[in-house]
């Protein structure tokens, strides 16, 4: 085998035993689904009926459900390093780093299977948005960008979550951390209520965030006759260099995880 | 003496572990020092030590878990600290907790093992089967590992980290917390191990009978110091006709083993219930 065939077959084999757990137990792709779903339902349902969030002559449920599907993907992904530590407690991430796999295909690998979770929560997302009557866009090329556009988001946030836990090593200071950071990206970003509405200062701190750029081409994508706020270019400009850095930076971090 | 780093063949180089006062500190407490040991080709060697003693540190330094603080050491011919990657090739790990993937089946974890150390996938299932059949788990392969006995977890690793064939093989504390019958059924696959492959292996234990019972040479560690090596014959009998294990590593390290070990094992042996359990 040449170098290249044998790290993706290293990468496919991370995520392949990742997926393999979930086919085991899928009890919680289940549980996972049923928060977006609430999201929907039950906030999406009050929210709609206030007025001014949505701009005139839409409606909030159409502009909620790219949120929605945004958030899911983010609380999925950021409590994944919360796993990376479990797997070190119990020894089997070190297995992993005594096999010739370089780091980065273990980062890249278990980033593959975090996309894989979220994929499954972007169809009950996209259900019940129909179920409600959502003006969802059906056409090809659009599912296509909302796949990437999940694949590169969930990469991001689960590699970021992977170098926190890198750094901090325990679950109790991680899970810390998580939910220090999980409220703020959520809201400092446009995933429940346009930009426009923010004060000044937070409006300048949603543009260094990624959920922003995240949710604005997740937005314009799924709904029919919908276009980005900032552009589809800088959208996916701005989250892949993010997600390269994150994987090379955690690849070089990972190594702690070994002792 | 790494010839060639980019070739996956290791080069020709006599011992298959050598370290030169390799050292490790943990925020200035010495854990590893100065340790300078050669391993032979197909030796059987066994390091032994009271927990705390530096055995997990120094297992942790050769398979590139741990960066040295000081000092140097080869596996299989590379430098553990410039080339981590070609000793990673080269290794086979079997690490102190029960650490086969529970919620993966036996299949899958050697599946996992395969891929990621490069076995074409032609002959995957076929050395996954061997290895399998090997350890005697044939027919437990596909079965949840949380559902396996201790024993049979330790198989299963053993069976994961030779899938590749390695030249040297590490095992830190193999048979801790497991009964009777199961450590003897280890000791059984870690012999034939020794006898069928030239694969050669470092084991760290702290029961003296298991030192005894397998290694060609052991290495008394104490305070992350080697103390003495030797054949388990050669230093009985440097201390008296009827000397025995204990006898020796009392009188090199000024300790007895079992009182430290069982506190260790105990919690050792808990932590690995509560995993997969």
């Amino acid at each position: 085998m040449t170098r290249i065939a044998e790290f993706c077959e290293q990468v496919v084999a991370v995520a392949a035993a990742e997926l393999a757990k979930l086919r085991h137990d899928p009890l919680e792709l289940f549980s996972r689904a049923v928060q977006p779903v609430l999201w929907l339902l039950l906030f999406g349902e009050v929210m709609a009926q206030v007025r001014g969030i949505a701009e005139p002559g839409t409606n909030y449920l159409d502009f909620l459900a790219p949120g929605i599907l945004a958030q899911s993907m983010l609380f999925v992904a950021i409590f994944y390093g919360i796993a990376a530590i479990w797997e070190r407690d119990l020894g089997i991430l070190q297995r992993y780093l005594v096999s010739p796999a370089p780091r980065v295909a273990i980062v890249i690998g278990k980033a593959l299977a975090s996309t894989v979770r979220s994929l499954s929560q972007a169809v009950v997302v996209y259900a019940v948005a129909a179920i409600m009557g959502s003006a969802l866009s059906y056409n090809p090329w659009h599912l296509a960008g909302v796949l990437a556009l999940i694949a590169i988001g969930s990469a991001l946030f689960s590699t970021f979550s992977l170098a926190i836990a890198c750094i901090v090593k325990t679950r109790e200071r991680f899970m810390g951390i998580g939910q220090i950071l999980t409220m703020p990206i959520f809201f400092a970003s446009n995933a429940i209520y346009p930009i426009a509405l923010m004060p000044h200062w937070l409006q300048l701190v949603s543009h260094f965030n990624p959920l922003t750029y995240e949710v604005d081409a997740l937005r314009a994508l799924m709904l029919r006759d919908s276009l980005p706020v900032i552009g589809f270019a800088t959208d996916f400009a701005v989250l892949i260099a993010i997600t390269v850095a994150l994987v090379a930076a955690t690849a070089r971090m990972i190594s702690r995880m070994g002792a | 003496m790494p010839v060639d780093q980019s070739s996956s063949e290791p080069p020709p180089i006599a011992a298959p572990i050598v370290t030169r006062n390799l050292t490790r500190r943990f925020d200035g407490v010495v854990a590893v020092d100065r340790v300078t040991l050669t391993v032979e080709p197909g030796e059987l060697f066994g390091l032994i030590g009271s927990n705390g003693a530096g055995k997990s540190t120094l297992i942790k330094m050769l398979t590139t878990l741990l960066p040295p603080s000081e000092g140097t050491a080869l596996v299989a011919g590379y430098d553990v600290a410039k080339a981590p990657a070609e000793v990673r090739r080269h290794i086979g790990y079997v690490p102190q907790l029960l650490s086969a993937d529970g919620a993966l089946t036996g299949h899958e974890n050697m599946l996992l093992s395969a891929r990621l150390y490069g076995i074409p996938s032609r002959e995957r299932e076929a050395k996954i089967e061997e290895a399998l059949a090997a350890l005697e788990l044939t027919g437990e392969a596909h079965r949840l590992v949380r559902h396996y006995s201790g024993g049979m977890i330790r198989r299963l690793e053993i069976a994961q980290s030779m899938l590749h064939r390695p030249a040297v093989m590490f095992l830190d504390e193999p048979t801790v917390g497991l009964d009777p019958i199961a450590r003897k059924a280890v000791w059984d696959h870690v012999r034939m191990l020794r006898d069928k492959t030239d694969t050669t292996i470092l084991i760290t234990t702290h029961y003296m009978e298991e030192a005894e019972e397998l290694c060609n040479r052991v290495a008394l560690m104490s305070r992350g110091r080697i103390a003495v090596v030797g054949t388990p014959v050669e230093l009985k009998s440097a201390l008296g006709p009827n000397a025995t294990m204990d006898d020796v590593f009392a009188h090199h390290t000024g300790a007895e083993i079992e009182v430290e070990g069982a506190l260790g094992e105990a919690r050792r042996t808990r932590l690995g219930v509560r995993h997969h359990g």
